[in-house]
């Protein structure tokens, strides 16, 4: 992944480059590191109301894996992840590229609309199109209204993480769109030369030419959103006021261990919620890294 | 027409450039129609909110949401006015407080960020993979869970209720480390540095006077992604913060969605979408005035890997 | 290891340290149970001519007033008063602050159902070494139980939501619908009006734990019993199916609209006559006024419908006390008992009442200004005699969990089914019921 050439390596293999990287680690220590410390300190006590701190080693863990809220939690996100995900990043890619393929008529006026909807704070675009779900007077209401049909209630309990997918997918398309389509200007010209000198069609020139050479730009998009995916929270906390019977308190991990410490004051479990919620998203992370690695 | 036919004919072999040529003339309806529904989907959503912003409290209950309230008034100056007035004005406060967090956190993180990249792509050190592997690895555990514990620890360093704890965890991007490394791997040629080495020129000095101007639209391009990021956080200030002073927007924002919730309160639902659009709209302006660079920085973060 | 990785290590691990004996004290901090300490009210007049700083964490609107009052009269006194969140939302900031041991404010407004909940985790101070039992009389005696855990005050109340209903006279009128007195006549309403217009629902309701509890309540149901840390939880008493039946009757028939309270929907269906009532507490008016002003004019008020025709059974809904917190920020008790007797039972009270809220104390429920003011929202109706008799007519003996507040938020998961689904009333409120058992389990009482 680096571009190390060996003969800087050779030459400056030593602690200068902590001086630049020491002030973000440091940080990142804090505010990461001494967190996480803390959880995997916290996971291994019990507080209760009544009878106060304990420790209890593993309890916690082992509790976790006969918990059926917290796997039901998980089994919803990897279900948004499956199908979520794959479509936002299609998405993107194709409008990407379009916009790459110079067949559209005012792209520049595409690629900044497209893009809008990233720089909407996830609660705003979340109360935003909670009023718009409103089936009895939103515009999902208006719309029955006015055309005297039923569409189905978007908060109800089948139709929720469709709903949240749907917000999801709204605010990132663009962002994921802008990456892959910078990605896709900076191939070299003289590959396309090469591959139009074959006669090669575009959609040919797409799968042996633009997708390789974006594979950098596919990976990281793709890991991002895995991470966002398993860490799902704003959209379902702010929308929960609305559909409180659809979105339970577990509806996500991330839901599930913000109900536990906040409202149920289970601090220690919470925290191996969040550990082990960290090291399945790390291990699934990794495997898609590698995947994308040995493809090439 | 006539020119490009006859470049053509005279030069056979820039195949390349004429095909673009050809492209360039041949925009295709389908093509453009299909981009277009995208473009449709990502700006209903914005255009109900400016469209709902010129009605009243009332109007918002019985109108079309698609579009303008025909029996009520055109409300959006008066929607301005009392969003800036509202709570004796509280919303100017948030505006400010979201722009401080923006300023100091965003600016801190680039700086960071450029700062590790740069390290991380110039030179090697010990445990260089290990943070690579660290940074990696703790942004997999999710930021909620871990918000317990932070508050925690922040409560004992005294920085609770204060805007440290909003903008020292703002400090950190990963997303903006990573783009500042591989940009700076390659915008930045080694036989440059080892020239200033040479001259006798300080590391920190090599890196203000020669790499940043190199880095420029790479920073450029993380400042733009923390600012986003800064503007939009949510989560984070809503625990740490108690007090209304120091709200951020959002939060700001969400506070005045759920005051209608409780005996006595009073439910303003305009002013809650006035001021989403008075929100974003900074945002959008930035993005669209720094176009340039933040796209030329994204083609060379993304290009190298 | 090199010189600089050495010093940013040790940082970091010193960093870590600290973070984490930093936490590790705040997690059981019970050593100091805040068991009462004389304080009479000489001490209490001295501390407030003397003056000093008060933290004081509320949501209530009118207590603004009061506190621009009260530091009129007491000008050496400077009161900070924070809106920290609605409800949940401030008890998430109040105990995150408790289990850090810091930035706790001197006085918090807590919810009746929430009271027991913060007493037991002793984060609240025992107000008996204040004299707070002589002021019995001066408080109603539903609002005065309620602030009282295992037979200690822990707080005064403030306000109170006798139960009455709301109701949208002019659908009532349209349809030739008579105003329902009985639950059952109740659920003949809903079926007329729904028939007579399909958009019109009698009230909506997604479930509510706060509202699902005052109906059984009213309904003379108890399923709450606590001794100690011994708990029952039980929602198969006679009271609790009383609601059950006729909830599940209108759930199944669809005659209640799936709109949750409080959401922008619910206020745009008060005002376009598709929601025809809502039985809610007595600080409602207030909400109406300021959310739902195009309906001026359009509702009245009238008793409770009753569980058996011809009773005069009510409850109460929401509410909440001003507390006094131990260790708050700025450690001066007599101060802070200062102001909360001030707000809940000295002049404060009239101002909040001027300001629309609805009074727990026994002197203004029973003032005939108070009881003859005419409500221009509600046709001119003097609303506040219904009130004030639903007042006296709560039904006894009611309580709530050690851990409502937990409870409360997992109805939706467990009860709510029932609103969206094939699950049954009866088997949601089991679910509750084992769920709200387990948790109490977890945290060591005993629940039955």
């Amino acid at each position: 992944m680096a571009v190390l050439q060996p003969a800087v390596a050779r030459r400056r293999r030593s602690w200068r480059g902590w001086q630049f990287v020491g002030p973000f680690m440091l940080i990142f220590a804090l505010v990461f590191l001494a967190p996480i410390v803390y959880s995997i300190y916290l996971s291994l006590y019990r507080n209760q109301l009544i009878g106060g701190n304990s420790f209890v080693g593993l309890d916690n863990y082992t509790r976790l894996f006969q918990d059926s809220q917290f796997w039901e939690s998980f089994g919803r996100v990897a279900i948004f992840l499956v199908v979520q995900v794959p479509i936002m990043l299609i998405l993107a890619l194709v409008v990407a590229l379009a916009i790459d393929s110079g067949r559209l008529y005012g792209k520049a006026f595409f690629r900044v609309s497209i893009f809008l909807p990233y720089a909407v704070p996830a609660v705003v675009a979340t109360l935003m199109w909670g009023f718009i779900y409103g089936d009895q007077f939103g515009l999902v209401g208006n719309i029955n209204d006015a055309f005297n049909i039923s569409l189905p209630n978007p908060l109800s309990p089948h139709l929720a993480l469709a709903s949240i997918g749907n917000i999801v997918t709204w605010e990132f398309i663009g962002y994921n769109m802008l990456i892959f389509y910078s990605a896709l200007r900076v191939i070299p010209g003289s590959l396309y030369e090469s591959a139009a000198l074959d006669g090669a069609g575009q959609f040919r020139i797409i799968r042996s030419i633009k997708l390789p050479a974006i594979r950098g730009a596919l990976s990281i998009a793709t890991i991002f959103s895995i991470i966002g995916s398993f860490q799902l929270f704003t959209e379902p906390v702010i929308l929960q006021p609305l559909a409180p019977n659809a979105i339970t308190t577990y509806f996500t991990p991330n839901l599930y261990a913000y109900q536990l410490s906040f409202s149920g004051q289970q601090y220690n479990y919470a925290a191996t919620v969040a550990i082990i919620m960290g090291i399945i998203t790390m291990v699934i992370a990794y495997v898609v890294q590698l995947r994308g690695n040995r493809e090439s | 027409m006539t020119t490009s036919v006859e470049t053509r004919s005279a030069k056979p072999l820039t195949v390349r450039e004429s095909a673009r040529n050809k492209k360039r003339r041949k925009g295709s309806v389908t093509l453009t129609v299909l981009t277009a529904l995208m473009a449709v989907y990502s700006l209903v959503p914005l255009g109900w909110l400016l469209i709902n912003s010129t009605k009243t409290q009332g109007g918002l209950f019985t109108s079309f949401g698609l579009w303008f309230d025909r029996d009520g008034k055109f409300a959006l100056w008066q929607n301005i006015h009392d969003t800036f007035t509202y709570n004796d004005g509280i919303f100017l406060r948030w505006f400010g407080n979201t722009l401080l967090y923006v300023v100091v956190g965003a600016g801190g993180a680039t700086l960071l960020a450029a700062l590790a990249g740069y390290g991380l792509a110039k030179f090697n050190f010990v445990g260089k993979r290990a943070v690579f592997a660290i940074v990696l690895g703790a942004v997999a555990v999710p930021g909620t869970a871990l918000a317990v514990p932070t508050f925690l620890m922040f409560s004992k360093l005294g920085l609770t209720n204060t805007p440290w704890a909003v903008i020292i965890p703002s400090l950190i991007t990963p997303f903006g480390l990573y783009l500042m490394w591989t940009f700076a791997a390659q915008a930045i040629p080694d036989e440059m540095l080892e020239a200033a080495r040479m001259d006798g020129a300080g590391e920190f000095r090599t890196f203000f006077r020669i790499s940043v101007p190199l880095l420029a639209p790479g920073i450029v391009t993380v400042a733009l992604f923390s600012i986003v990021a800064t503007w939009n956080n949510y989560f984070l200030p809503l625990i740490m913060l108690k007090d209304p002073d120091w709200y951020p927007l959002t939060v700001g924002l969400n506070a005045w969605n759920a005051q209608s919730t409780t005996a006595g309160g009073e439910a303003v639902y305009n002013l809650v979408i006035t001021g989403s659009l008075l929100t974003i709209l900074p945002l959008l302006a930035a993005f669209l005035l720094l176009q340039r660079y933040w796209q030329s920085g994204l083609s060379a973060g993304s290009v190298k890997e | 290891m090199s010189k600089l990785l050495k010093v940013g290590a040790a940082a970091t691990a010193a960093l870590l340290s600290l973070g984490l004996a930093a936490c590790g004290g705040g997690d059981d901090d019970s050593s100091s149970s805040g068991s009462s300490s004389t304080v009479s009210d000489a001490d209490v007049t001295a501390a407030l001519e003397k003056g000093g700083n008060l933290t004081v964490w509320a949501w209530e609107p009118t207590l603004k007033n009061v506190v621009t009052e009260f530091q009129k009269k007491y000008p050496n006194v400077k009161v900070d008063l924070v809106n920290a969140g609605t409800g949940n939302d401030q008890y998430t900031a109040l105990q995150n602050a408790v289990a850090a041991g810091k930035g706790i404010p001197d006085v918090a407004q807590i919810e009746y159902y929430a009271l027991p909940q913060f007493a037991l985790g002793k984060s609240l101070t025992d107000l008996t070494g204040f004299g707070a039992e002589n002021l019995k009389a001066d408080f109603a005696p539903g609002p005065w139980n309620s602030v009282h855990s295992s037979n200690v005050a822990y707080g005064l109340p403030m306000d109170s939501g006798p139960m009455a209903l709301y109701y949208n006279k002019n659908v009532f009128d349209k349809y030739g619908i008579k105003v329902p007195t009985t639950w059952d006549e109740y659920l003949d309403a809903a079926r007329k009006l729904h028939k007579a217009d399909p958009k019109a629902y009698i009230t909506n309701d997604t479930g509510d734990a706060g509202f699902t509890t005052s109906m059984i309540w009213q309904a003379g149901g108890k399923p709450y019993t606590v001794d100690g840390t011994n708990v029952t939880i039980n929602f198969s008493d006679e009271g609790s199916k009383k609601f059950e039946q006729v909830w599940q009757t209108l759930i199944t028939e669809k005659l209640i609209a799936p709109i949750s309270s409080w959401s922008d929907q619910w206020f745009q269906g008060m005002q376009n006559d598709t929601i025809a009532t809502i039985a809610t507490g007595a600080w409602m008016p207030a909400n109406f006024v300021s959310s739902a002003p195009a309906a001026s004019g359009k509702w009245r008020v009238a008793d409770m419908p009753q569980w058996t025709a011809g009773a005069n059974a009510s409850a109460e809904n929401g509410g909440s006390a001003l507390s006094l917190m131990n260790k708050g920020l700025n450690n001066n008790q007599a101060l802070a008992y200062g102001f909360t007797k001030f707000a809940n039972d000295g002049d404060g009270v009239q101002i909040r009442v001027d300001g629309g809220a609805f009074p727990a104390t026994t002197k203004q429920l029973s003032d005939s200004k108070f009881l003859n003011s005419e409500f221009k929202y509600f046709g001119g109706q003097k609303a506040n005699e219904i009130f004030a008799k639903s007042s006296q007519n709560v039904v006894t003996g009611w309580t709530y969990l050690p851990f409502q507040v937990y409870s409360n938020s997992i109805f939706n998961d467990t009860a709510g089914k029932a609103y969206v689904s094939s699950t049954t009333l009866a088997d949601g409120l089991k679910a509750w019921q084992d769920q709200s058992a387990k948790y109490g389990n977890e945290q060591g009482f005993t629940v039955k």
